[in-house]
């Protein structure tokens, strides 16, 4: 199965017509969240909204994910340990409020088992030679960073045992 | 979740807007905020006063929040019943610090972007990324 999600803040109608396009040739099953998007797909099983319980079990069932460059996407799929094709929102087209969604896969380009599409033939292309899946699960040196900031922050200023 | 190594030890309280999320994540902690962005005043007013009355009874020590409205509403209000509080700006905000974010500047006691070319140094510091 293959999961395409576009979050549920925003709809992504671009990136939910291509992929149903694509879904159409292929036999394997497709499962969207579509989250307020208007564009209704023909060639896959559809929700707006997906549970955080259910998406979870999905994304553990899949075998790619294609999805928005939405961080939780993201961290949610190295998680799992799941390829993910990442199509970027862009401002230009009204689908973000700024091209961070562009500087995030910019940023991530090259990482593994994560590839970047911006057209429908990259995308296909992504879809029938899908990446490789994450070599690690672990926190990488940023997100570490990030923990270790937070963590001296609270250690300074929390008594241990007294709840937050 | 990924901040989750950084408080576990101190039995934090999560607050959210999305109830699956903790179930999701087995976190039996949690409280939850009516959800509210800038677009729609009312719903903002009804969560303003939900994190109100949601911090007086926890009187937290030090608030982490990763924003947005919801979010800023439990910092403003953790700063003035005393609390140390951390701003996280969403990766998002690439282009500059988002509209929460500026708000929560004047109550924030640590304000991190998780852009390195955002940082100045001072007020708005580096201190690693979700990505």
């Amino acid at each position: 199965m293959i999961l395409l999600t576009v979050g549920t803040q925003m709809p992504f109608d671009r990136l939910v017509e291509i992929v149903d396009q694509i879904a159409a040739g292929f036999d394997e099953p497709f499962i969207a969240q579509i989250g307020r998007g208007a564009y209704i797909p023909r060639h896959m099983e559809w929700k707006g909204l997906i549970e955080p319980v259910e998406f979870e079990q999905l994304m553990e069932e899949a075998r790619l994910v294609v999805s928005h460059a939405g961080i939780g996407t993201i961290v949610t799929a190295q998680r799992h340990a799941k390829p993910l094709v990442l199509f970027p929102r862009l401002a230009s087209l009204n689908e973000h409020r700024n091209d961070h969604q562009l500087a995030t896969t910019a940023a991530l380009s090259g990482r593994s088992g994560i590839a970047i599409a911006t057209t429908k033939e990259m995308l296909r292309a992504c879809i029938d030679a899908p990446p490789a899946a994450f070599a690690v699960t672990n926190m990488h040196d940023r997100q570490r960073q990030l923990c270790e900031t937070v963590s001296r922050f609270v250690a300074m200023h929390c008594v241990r045992g007294k709840a937050l | 979740m990924l901040l989750r190594p950084a408080i576990d030890e101190y039995e934090p309280l999560f607050v959210t807007t999305i109830e699956g999320l903790a179930k999701r994540d087995h976190i039996a902690r949690v409280q939850l905020l009516p959800d509210s962005n800038r677009d729609q005043p009312l719903a903002a007013l009804r969560c303003l006063i939900a994190a109100f009355w949601l911090i007086r009874a926890h009187r937290p020590q030090v608030l982490v929040t990763t924003g947005a409205l919801p979010g800023l509403f439990c910092l403003f209000w953790a700063r003035l019943f005393g609390a140390r509080t951390i701003w996280v700006d969403s990766i998002a905000n690439f282009d500059g610090p988002s509209l929460s974010g500026r708000f929560a500047k004047p109550f924030a006691n640590l304000w991190l972007t998780q852009w390195e070319h955002l940082a100045d140094g001072k007020s708005i510091q580096f201190g690693g990324a979700v990505l």
